[in-house]
């Protein structure tokens, strides 16, 4: 499993390298090795780990804010109907304004520092893990509630013991999408107004033509996703995997 | 006086349509206290609508079930159900875990807990097998899970709903035998659904044959009188086998037709 995924990124750099030294040979387009000795001349710097941190602070701010938001409230929705009808117009309305199209408000409520990022972030987490909680709750067997039910299990237990261990990989899952969420929304809020970050990195690198620190920046996102939502899917399979193998 | 009477019980359910739809209706059976009663029928005759109501997952439409004198009124720990398919195991709980679900919801320490759980889980043969998630056992073994949830928490019924129906030929016999013989050293009430004539044979001490659905009910009760393991090559066996075939042949029939 490893070995291929090695093998995957091996390739994938190798065809960039000659891509860039052989079909596309242009300063716009610059090669993994010097995209990775700018990147290194930046993390001994310091400049990197900076906007790193910066975004990634931003994110996790959000993100969990988000979730200990949207967890409770998905699962109230899921639970009782008359709940479900009074938010669904909530969530329904607003989740179909992306995060994005929010950043101009954002701005001008919250001005350019961390607060507008945070909101953000929180905006494009909640409805996600909200929607992911909810149809994790009415997913439950109903036998399996009618079952502990018959062992004698109260309301309550039956909430903490039963609905809710059943929900969990449902809850995981509609983190995991909120975090690629997250990557978009963090960036595209840098991009516009922000003193640091990776998105910042970007809009710098178009300003003063550092094509490889673009490109540096953009490796780092790639990254930086792809090891967070193999966080994520090892702990989906390390909860879920018993009874869900195809995760 | 019996452990479980029915009276003229009856349950109506409504379609989206507003269409009422009837699935049984003057069900009337007493169940005695430490009996094996088999509800026999055609499929789609009710059978598993006349458990749920006694397990109180769902209200009779009229009628009333009393359980000791007292009218059913919602789920219980002393109506202990074990399903049909293995959609009630909890998934992230381990073969153990599961016997112990009971006993953990009433506080009972954890090392009686666990040593109940493993008497139960020998019982139903599956020592060695307690550390095992449900998803890496066959469905034979799931099946015993439930079974011996149930038995670890000391209902004072089980009400047993096709547990066997999903199993192979093979595995469905031989859970037949251990039932059977669990049943003789624990003498439990239990009420056990079925579609399979030979089933109710093996196991029950009596067999109510119901009708085909809609409006159905008991058309008849057969006592079976084979004590000890019962063996299907066996003349009587044969002799109760034709009896309640002749009954519930018409049965099977109209059942058929609709």
């Amino acid at each position: 499993m490893y070995g291929g995924y090695a093998l995957g990124f091996v390739s994938l750099f190798l065809i960039w390298q000659l891509a860039s030294l052989y079909v596309v040979s242009s300063v716009l387009f610059p090669p993994p090795t010097v995209v990775f000795s700018k990147g290194l001349r930046l993390v001994r710097n310091g400049v990197l780990l900076e906007h790193l941190s910066a975004s990634m602070q931003r994110i996790l701010a959000g993100f969990i804010a988000g979730s200990l938001l949207g967890i409770p409230i998905g699962l109230a929705m899921g639970s009782f109907r008359p709940v479900r009808k009074l938010l669904e117009p909530y969530t329904e309305f607003l989740r179909f304004i992306p995060s994005v199209a929010m950043i101009t408000v954002a701005v001008i409520w919250f001005g350019i520092g961390e607060g507008s990022k945070i909101f953000l972030i929180i905006y494009t987490t909640i409805f996600i893990v909200i929607l992911n909680t909810a149809a994790g709750v009415s997913a439950i067997a109903p036998n399996k509630i009618r079952a502990a039910e018959s062992l004698g299990a109260t309301r309550a237990q039956i909430f903490f013991h039963v609905a809710l261990p059943a929900t969990v990989p449902y809850i995981l899952t509609g983190m995991r999408l909120a975090m690629a969420n997250s990557f978009t929304t963090i960036v595209a809020a840098e991009l516009i107004a922000a003193n640091d970050g990776l998105g910042k990195m970007l809009w710098d690198g178009r300003l003063f033509m550092l094509v490889d620190e673009i490109f540096v920046s953009l490796v780092t996102l790639g990254l930086l996703g792809f090891a967070v939502d193999r966080m994520f899917r090892w702990s989906i399979y390390a909860f879920a995997g018993k009874y869900s193998p195809a995760t | 006086m019996p452990l479980v009477s029915f009276h003229d019980v009856g349950k109506t359910y409504r379609s989206l349509q507003g269409v009422d739809d009837v699935a049984v209706e003057h069900f009337n059976v007493e169940i005695e206290a430490g009996e094996f009663f088999c509800l026999l029928g055609p499929s789609g005759c009710g059978k598993t609508t006349v458990l749920k109501m006694l397990a109180g997952f769902e209200a009779p439409t009229a009628g009333h079930i009393l359980m000791e004198g007292r009218p059913v009124r919602g789920a219980s720990r002393d109506r202990a159900v074990v399903f049909q398919g293995d959609d009630s195991l909890y998934g992230w709980l381990t073969a153990i875990e599961n016997v112990e679900f009971g006993l953990r919801m009433r506080h009972v320490g954890k090392a009686e807990r666990c040593e109940r759980a493993m008497h139960y889980l020998e019982l139903v043969g599956l020592k060695g097998q307690e550390q095992k998630y449900p998803a890496e056992l066959s469905g034979g073994m799931k099946q015993r899970i439930q079974i011996a949830r149930v038995l670890a928490n000391e209902p004072t019924m089980l009400l047993m709903d096709e547990p066997f129906a999903a199993l192979d030929a093979q595995t469905r016999s031989l859970m037949q035998e251990e039932l059977a013989s669990i049943w003789r050293t624990t003498r439990t009430t239990v009420l056990f659904i079925t579609h399979d004539i030979d089933e109710a044979i093996t196991l029950g001490k009596r067999i109510g044959v119901m009708r085909a659905g809609p409006r159905s009910q008991v058309k008849g009760v057969i006592e079976v009188a084979l004590n000890g393991a019962r063996s299907r090559t066996d003349d009587v066996f044969l002799q109760y086998y034709r009896q309640v075939h002749d009954m519930i042949r018409d049965e099977v029939a109209k059942a058929m037709a609709k």
